[in-house]
This record gives structure tokens, sequence and C-alpha cells, in this order.
């Protein structure tokens, strides 16, 4: 579809409404707005500029999220897109949306905990208790600090026995 | 040297000891002594690499602005050993599961306090990147020290291990923290730390560990160093021809 935008009718909130499509192929159940990593919209005439900023420096879905972005904004008429990657400020899990880590518990994996309790250096120092996406339980446990993405643990609830995912504070 | 090359030399340096250390670490995927210790290495390796893309994306652009010619792929892919500026440490192999944690512990205590630096510097894109590995380095380390102590306070087998990992790797230590000419140009510019005061701290943190661990902090002085240089041991060679191998055999290969 093509259709003419001019800077009377590009509206910021447009724009982000339509990244509502785009999701974090690795957490497809995220908006990459769920999620945070959208920084700034900016619009000059037809232009259109969206920085983004990586959960992770190495986080390998950042070259098809901005591929993402370009399609979603272009099948809706906008074909002057410039995306931006920016790496500061650092990206916390606390720019993640109530409404994101609701999914996230939904789809089974357990949304991250308030900041304070974590990354600190001290060997075997564990954050608050992990509940357990399925049961609810906090009666859970730590397998491994790393998981199957960058930004995710490896937990196991004692109760229903389930293993999960957490989404690790950062 | 000018400052652009002392700035451009200093950024390269960042840069391969991430992508060295990421790579030697990227060897363990799929041959981790358990699975989800396989995944600790490989996103560990991964994070890694993310770093150095970050600092060859900056270096790319200082050396654009001389009008050199040089992408991140060219700077990781089309070098040679003697133009890689990584500490030695990071290029040792990756031996068995005990010296593989105690580089990467070594390696992490030193990141934590750098990358913490280098958030504060002048240098406002080193800043950034710092600020963001800094968070990662955090993690790493608390990762590797709980293993050092696992190993070294384990089993007859693990802790003798240990104390071989140790005595293999110990020489590449002291070069974390012996200036070459670049490192004291950034810390004369405020753009990187004074190098004598970070080993203070990386050694605290490394007596800490170890005491919980059993291990004992050797007391040997003499330090092997050349790698910031570009004077490496033989293993380098080794990561590059793996690593190069596809850019060299089949210039701009993209898939």
């Amino acid at each position: 579809m093509e259709r003419h935008h001019d800077s009377a009718t590009v509206s910021i909130a447009e724009i982000r409404s339509l990244l509502k499509e785009v999701n974090d192929p690795e957490v497809p159940v995220l908006s990459i707005l769920d999620l945070g990593i959208v920084r700034d919209i900016k619009v000059d005439g037809d232009k259109v500029e969206v920085v983004i900023t990586p959960t992770y420096s190495g986080c390998p879905a950042m070259d098809m999220i901005r591929t993402e972005i370009g399609a979603a904004l272009g099948r809706h008429g906008y074909g002057n897109v410039r995306i931006t990657t920016v790496l500061s400020p650092a990206w916390t899990t606390e720019w993640m949306s109530q409404e994101g880590k609701d999914k996230l518990k939904a789809y089974g994996i357990a949304p991250p905990n308030p900041l304070q309790q974590v990354c600190h250096v001290r060997p075997f120092q564990r954050e608050e208790a992990v509940q357990c996406p399925h049961c609810h339980s906090y009666h859970t446990r730590l397998i491994s600090e790393f998981g199957s993405t960058a930004c995710k643990a490896l937990y196991r609830c004692e109760d229903c026995k389930e293993p999960f995912d957490y989404f690790k504070c950062h | 040297m000018s400052e652009s090359t002392f700035l451009f030399q200093y950024v390269l340096h960042l840069a391969d000891d991430v992508l060295i250390l990421g790579h030697r670490n990227s060897e363990w995927t799929g041959h981790g002594p358990i699975l989800e210790q396989d995944i600790a290495i490989s996103n560990i390796a991964l994070d890694l690499i993310g770093q150095a893309r970050n600092f060859y994306q900056y270096a790319a652009q200082l050396s654009n602005e001389e009008g050199i010619s040089a992408t991140e792929d060219s700077l990781a892919y089309l070098r040679d050993g003697w133009d890689f500026r990584n500490c030695l440490l990071a290029e040792q192999t990756n031996g068995d599961w005990a010296k593989t944690i105690l580089r990467q512990f070594f390696f992490s205590a030193h990141q934590v306090d750098l990358y913490a630096w280098l958030a504060k510097g002048n240098d406002t894109t080193l800043a950034a990147i710092g600020a963001k590995a800094y968070k990662e380095a955090i993690y790493h380390l608390r990762w590797s020290s709980e293993w050092v102590i696992r190993l070294g306070d384990g089993t007859e087998e693990s802790h003798a291990r240990m104390v071989r990992a140790l005595d293999e790797l110990w020489k590449f230590t002291g070069e974390l923290h012996t200036p070459v000419p670049y490192e004291l140009w950034a810390t004369g510019a405020g753009i990187g730390p004074d190098l004598s005061l970070l080993r203070l701290k990386w050694e605290e943190r490394i007596k800490n560990i170890f005491d919980e661990a059993g291990l004992t902090y050797p007391s040997t002085q003499w330090m092997q160093t050349g790698g910031k240089e570009g004077r490496h041991t033989e293993q380098l060679g080794y990561v590059l021809a793996e690593m190069q191998f596809l850019q060299r055999a089949y210039p701009g290969c993209e898939w």
C-alpha cells in the first residue's frame, strides 16, 4: 500500500502504535514497546527515525528487529524510515511495561523482579524468590544463571516441579 | 603516534580482548560438561562478541575519519596476528573446564573495574559501551567466581585441576595491568583508567575468592607480556586460522 504522508499527517503516536506490530523474535509474545527498547521516535516532514537500544551487547535479534521495524512501517506507507541504535543509557528491565510483564507470565516466563535485589557480585548471593509462572509458588530454585537467550535464566519450581525461564533482572 | 592513532589502538585493544576471549569461549558450544553450562559459556561468548562489535564499530569509525577504509568485519577478519592487541591471557587454549573458568574469572575481575571506569571516562562512545558491558561483566564475574569456589573447594580432583590451571595461566595475568604506550596516553587523557589502581582492586577480588576456594594466591612475580603490542603466543594463530578462514577463502562472503 502506497500512501503519502506529509508532516501534518505523520504523528509520533501513530508510529508508536504501528510499532506494537513488531515483536521480539526471541520472545514473540512481547512487542518491542513492551520490552522497552524503543527509546525515541522522531518525525521530520515525511522522514521517520526510530531509536532503539539492545537489551544485551550481543543480542542477536537486533538486526532482525531493525528489518521488522522497516517492514512494519513500510506496510503502512512509510518509506523514509531510519533506524538508529544507541547504547546509552543502557537498557534495564525497569523499562519493561507492566503489560509486558503480564504477557510474559501468561506465556510461561517469569517476569523480572524489581531491580534492587540483583546483579550483586558476591558469589552464591541469591536474589529475592522468583515466582513460578505456572503455579505461582515462590518455592523455586535456580538451575542455571544462563538460559535459552541472553536475557533469561533457568529455574525450577519445587512445588509443581516444572522448569521455567526467568527473564533475569538487568 | 598522533592522538587519533593512540585512541584507535586503545579501542582496538579493548575490542580484540573480548573478541578473542569470546571466540575461545565459543569453542565450548556443543562441548560443555553439562547442557546448562554449555549454554552458560556460550551466552558469555555472545556477550563478549557483542561488546567486541561495539568497540570495532567505533574503531572503524575512527579510521574512516582518518580517511582509512575499515569496517567492523575487516578489523575482525582481515588483520594478521601481529596487528591484534589482545592480552595473551585471552588467547590461551581452553584446556579443561577449570582452565576456562579461571581464565574467565581473571578477565571478568579485570573487566568490571575497567568498564566501570570507562563508563565515567571522557570519551562518550567508550562510556556508553562501558556502561552497558559493565552489567554483563558483573554477571560473568559472579558466575565464574562461583565456579572457582566450587572447583577449588570441591573434590581432590577438581582442586588439583584448579591448581594446574593456575600454574598455567598465572604468568599471563600481569599483562592486564602493565600499561603500554596507548594505555598511558588514555590514562593521561582521562579516557582510560590508571592500571596501577585497577591492579589493587583486581588483586583484592582474586584473593577474596581464592580464600573461599582454598587456593593459594601465587607469589610469582615474573610475568609474560607482549600481546597488547602484537607479540603473541603461538595460540593466537590457531584462533585466527579458524575464525578468519571463511573471509580469507571467500572474501566478502555473507550468509
